[in-house]
């Protein structure tokens, strides 16, 4: 029987301990008409070897591909230390440290994970993870609600990732929010400084944007801030060992205030979790120390034993469902512990002069494919300004098109824009990280160079 | 224990992780740049594995001990699961790259589908929920998109039993709704007549979950499911603790309209110390129209996920992708290589370790919170008497477990059983295990007559003794700073 371990003799032991004839009995409490029978409809067993041919020959199918999709997930060499490190059954098969003198392995990460991610957006504190970026950004929006207690309008500009924003119409649907959507200016692809004086609660301010762009984060954290409004930085953790941290956006000190994004978001992705098809990935969530009570999600804090030493142990619980039922401040129980696991890991082996370079290099890849591709006659880039490690460029025909040529030469050539910003035309949002060579990008060039020559089919 | 920040020292770096080069970034305006450095180990490679696999000794896990905890199916975690989901091809694929370059993950995910709309007796599932209490929010939030579909908007309640997980109340909440909280009687059941009285033309739905928290099978769900119906509400099954009925009783068969499966529990995914988990949804035809975003729809070779242009009455995304993808195979993995009789054994042995546990408990003269019960695939355990008599409690008595080298059961959930140990073996456990479990709470038992300090002051053999959760609520410390005292007094 696989994975149960019982001989035929020990569950005839066991049943006589227990004084039932046999299994069957001990559904005896169960209404008979609602056991139904074997199910036919299920496959049979397969034994690991037999697994293992079946899951190879799927992943066979699905090929290997060089890639140049970003839009919110990005590939990054991850070191082979950190995955190797965080399955050791210790992490893998622990639960959450509910108890916490057996779990302080788990404790002690999780502090570490807190106080680099605390340090990295420039802000005081952390959580210890939601489930993604898309619905991190719908719990700081809640947050940052509940934190101002007079306004429930939110405003989110358009160059955030319309399925972020998706997410978060979804998850704040039924709590009376109102989300407004700021328009982006069709020249730097950023988000001017909103018109907007009705009373809001909170900006979501993305950098870089979903198109790449860098905004004018100082301007846009200053006026929010002199309007009494929150900031949400919702950023990219990967570029924060060049870029500002959310923490210091914005005048030092506007109406008393202390300047500076008051929540950080995002997706923790980059940081050492594979691409996997979209999950398991994570969403950070950090905050001034003033924002710490309504927070959502798991605390770890450090505090002594019985003999003076320093431990670890979840804390501040009383925000939690568990405790606070429908009061919480979120439902969130499971969050993505062993996915911060490995972005810790990650983080500790790339130390600040890692994390520069390799921001530094998907820069300069993306920079450099962008150049030669605008060189290309039909191509164009479409924004001015500043741009981190992802670019938008304009092609002479539908991206659907071109992007099938380029999966003929096994190159997935990135996100098609053309859906959710139709505006834009035939614009395409490509991306190369540092894992991207130069004969990668001249490839992708040479390519495309190829399609385009051709006369346009439609 | 020192922390990593502990090993810095200025200028060491993991040399084969570093790109050779830093290339300028002069073309970036200077003041949206970072002037500051943050605080990250500069750590070599060897540190860091060193300071990780020794972090990792300082946990419990089922890997290395046995872990009882109630609710939450501390089951073993095929190692299988773990690497075929691993596999390089899995873990690159870019969850934007076309549908045509993931027809092998598709497939599998796919298949999933099928497998839990069999067990779970339902029309179909979104697989996008991220845990349980997403697959609750997914779940809620669909009984009201389904009433407002009828332009039903009076309904403002749901009805949640005082035995349920945080999550459910956490989550009606969440949705707009009024919680009524409804008690449980003496056997365990609902009680039908409280339930009559809060029933009515208000009531959005009920959330229950079945075998209950209580650990025993709610007998009247029939009647509980007519009731609901008769008042045009509908019924939410959480399914925590499915792993009781698996492949025996379908949900759906028992009248309930949504469920939501916890695949890090009943489907042996990892809980990885906190997470990820993932929360399918399940529903009946009729809500059918508004399961979350995406599902994997189309057919064999050219399956894709189906997304708002498919599904315009969705309730809407919960996450920017697909779900926890890599859980997801996992999961397909582990139901594969069960297979229909196997995973159908889960629940019978599952129920066989829980019901032999509480017999030798009973025996050994601990008191079940439901004596007359038949245990699902967990019961409870009350040290009131114990507590009474000695002041040792029922986190006393976990802590000393912890000596023992066994992690220690849910302690005080559910809250209506006073110091309560909730105990679930899992099937995955074997009889040698089971009785060494006993042998322990035997001597415990006996340690709170003989040697009460020794109890009350437990753990005594861990890395750290008992800590102070008050001062860690009263003077928060949740990041470390340059200079801060170290690790140890």
């Amino acid at each position: 029987m696989p994975f149960i371990p019982h001989t035929p003799a020990e569950v005839a032991a066991m049943l006589e301990i227990i004084g039932a004839p046999d299994l069957d009995a001990l559904f005896d409490e169960i209404p008979a008409d609602l056991i139904g029978p074997p199910d036919a409809a299920l496959p049979v067993a397969l034994n690991e070897m037999e697994i293992t041919r079946l899951m190879h020959d799927r992943v066979a199918q699905d090929g290997r591909w060089l890639n140049f999709i970003g839009a919110g997930g990005y590939e990054h060499h991850i070191p082979a230390a950190v995955w190797q490190i965080v399955t050791r059954g210790e992490y893998y098969s622990a639960y959450t440290p509910y108890q916490a003198e057996a779990s302080q392995g788990s404790l002690q990460l999780i502090y570490e994970y807190q106080t680099m991610m605390a340090s990295l957006t420039g802000l005081d504190v952390s959580n210890a993870s939601l489930y993604d970026g898309a619905s991190a950004l719908a719990e700081a929006v809640l947050m940052a609600v509940r934190a101002h207690k007079i306004s429930t309008r939110v405003l989110i500009p358009k160059t955030v990732s319309p399925i972020y924003r998706a997410t978060v119409k979804t998850i704040v649907a039924h709590q009376g929010i109102e989300v407004v959507e700021l328009p982006y200016d069709p020249v730097t692809g950023t988000t001017p400084v909103p018109q907007d004086e009705d009373v809001f609660a909170a900006l979501v301010i993305p950098q870089p944007n979903f198109f790449g762009q860098l905004e004018d984060v100082d301007g846009l954290t200053d006026w929010a801030h002199a309007r009494g409004a929150k900031v949400i930085a919702l950023v990219n953790p990967m570029t924060l060992g060049v870029l500002k941290p959310p923490g210091q956006w914005g005048a030092k000190d506007v109406s008393g205030a202390p300047g500076g994004a008051d929540i950080a978001t995002g997706e923790g992705q980059p940081l050492g979790a594979p691409l996997s098809s979209g999950g398991p990935w994570y969403g950070f969530l950090t905050c001034r120390t003033a924002l710490v009570r309504q927070m959502p999600g798991r605390l770890v804090g450090r505090t002594r034993d019985a003999d003076g030493n320093a431990g670890y142990t979840l804390t501040l619980q009383a925000r939690e469902q568990h405790i606070r039922r429908a009061k919480a401040t979120s439902n969130i129980c499971s969050n993505q512990g062993l996915v911060i696991a490995a972005s810790t890991v990650f983080m500790s082996l790339l130390g600040p002069e890692g994390l520069r370079r390799v921001a530094s290099i998907c820069h300069a890849n993306t920079r450099a494919l962008t150049a030669a591709l605008s060189a290309l006659p039909g191509v164009c880039q479409l924004f001015s300004g500043s741009s981190f490690h992802e670019s938008v460029v304009q092609l002479d025909r539908p991206v659907a098109q071109v992007l099938q040529g380029l999966m003929q030469a096994g190159i997935l050539g990135g996100y098609d824009l053309s859906q959710d910003y139709p505006e834009l035309g035939h614009a395409l949002l490509l991306c190369a990280t540092e894992t991207k060579t130069a004969a990668d990008l001249t490839r992708y060039t040479e390519q495309l160079a190829g399609i385009l020559s051709m006369e346009q089919t439609a | 224990m020192k922390l990593i920040f502990e090993h810095s020292v200025a200028g060491r770096c993991a040399t084969a992780q570093m790109p050779h080069r830093l290339n300028s970034l002069d073309d970036l305006p200077e003041h949206l740049l970072r002037r500051d450095e943050p605080l990250l180990p500069q750590v070599s490679e060897l540190d860091v594995v060193r300071h990780y696999t020794q972090l990792s000794q300082r946990n419990f896990s089922i890997d290395t001990h046995f872990y009882p905890l109630g609710s939450c199916t501390m089951k073993y975690n095929p190692r299988a699961c773990n690497s075929l989901a691993m596999l390089p091809g899995f873990l690159d694929r870019h969850p934007f790259a076309p549908a045509a370059t993931g027809q092998g993950y598709l497939t599998s995910l796919y298949e999933l589908q099928q497998i839990l709309i069999e067990v779970t007796g339902m029309a179909a599932v979104s697989l996008a929920p991220m845990a349980g209490a997403q697959g609750e929010f997914a779940g809620v939030a669909m009984i009201r998109a389904w009433h407002d579909s009828r332009g039903d908007t009076a309904r403002t309640e749901i009805i949640v039993p005082d035995a349920a997980h945080g999550t459910n109340p956490a989550t009606a909440a969440m949705c707009g709704y009024t919680v009524r909280e409804i008690p449980t009687d003496a056997q365990g059941n609902v009680d039908l007549d409280a339930l009559k009285k809060v029933v009515g033309p208000q009531t959005a739905g009920l959330m229950l979950t079945n075998p209950s928290t209580l650990g025993v099978f709610e007998q009247q769900i029939q009647t509980i499911a007519s009731m609901i119906h008769h008042a045009g509400g509908l019924l939410y099954y959480d399914g925590a603790n499915l792993n009781a009925i698996l492949g025996w009783v379908k949900p759906g068969d028992m009248g309930f309209d949504v469920i939501h499966i916890n695949l890090h529990k009943t489907f042996a995914t990892p809980h990885g110390g906190g997470g990820p988990g993932s929360g399918p949804v399940a529903v009946s035809e009729r809500l059918v129209p508004f399961l979350p975003l995406p599902r994997v729809g189309g057919e064999s070779g050219h399956y894709r996920m189906l997304d708002e242009h498919d599904c315009p009455r969705s309730i809407g995304r919960l996450s920017g992708n697909h779900g926890n993808g890599g859980v997801l195979l996992r999961a397909y993995i582990y139901a594969r290589m069960l297979g229909g009789e196997g995973l159908r054994r889960v629940a019978r042995y599952a129920t066989l370790n829980a019901n032999y546990l509480m017999a030798r408990l009973q025996q050994a003269g601990f008191d079940l919170a439901f004596p007359k019960r038949r245990a699902s695939h967990e019961f409870i355990v009350t040290l009131k008497r114990l507590k009474d008599q000695t002041g040792i409690s029922a986190m006393d008595f976990a802590k000393r477990l912890l000596d023992y080298g066994f992690h220690a059961p849910t302690t005080y959930f559910p809250m209506l059983v006073p110091e309560c140990l909730l105990i679930e073996p899992t099937e995955t456990e074997s009889k040698a295990t089971l009785d060494a479990f006993v042998a322990a709470m035997i001597a415990i038992a006996q340690e709170a007559q003989a040697q009460p300090e020794l109890v009350k002051t437990a753990p005594h053999t861990l890395p750290v003794r008992r800590l102070d959760d008050v001062r860690a609520a009263r003077e928060p410390d949740l990041v470390w700073s340059v200079g801060r005292e170290c690790a140890v007094r």
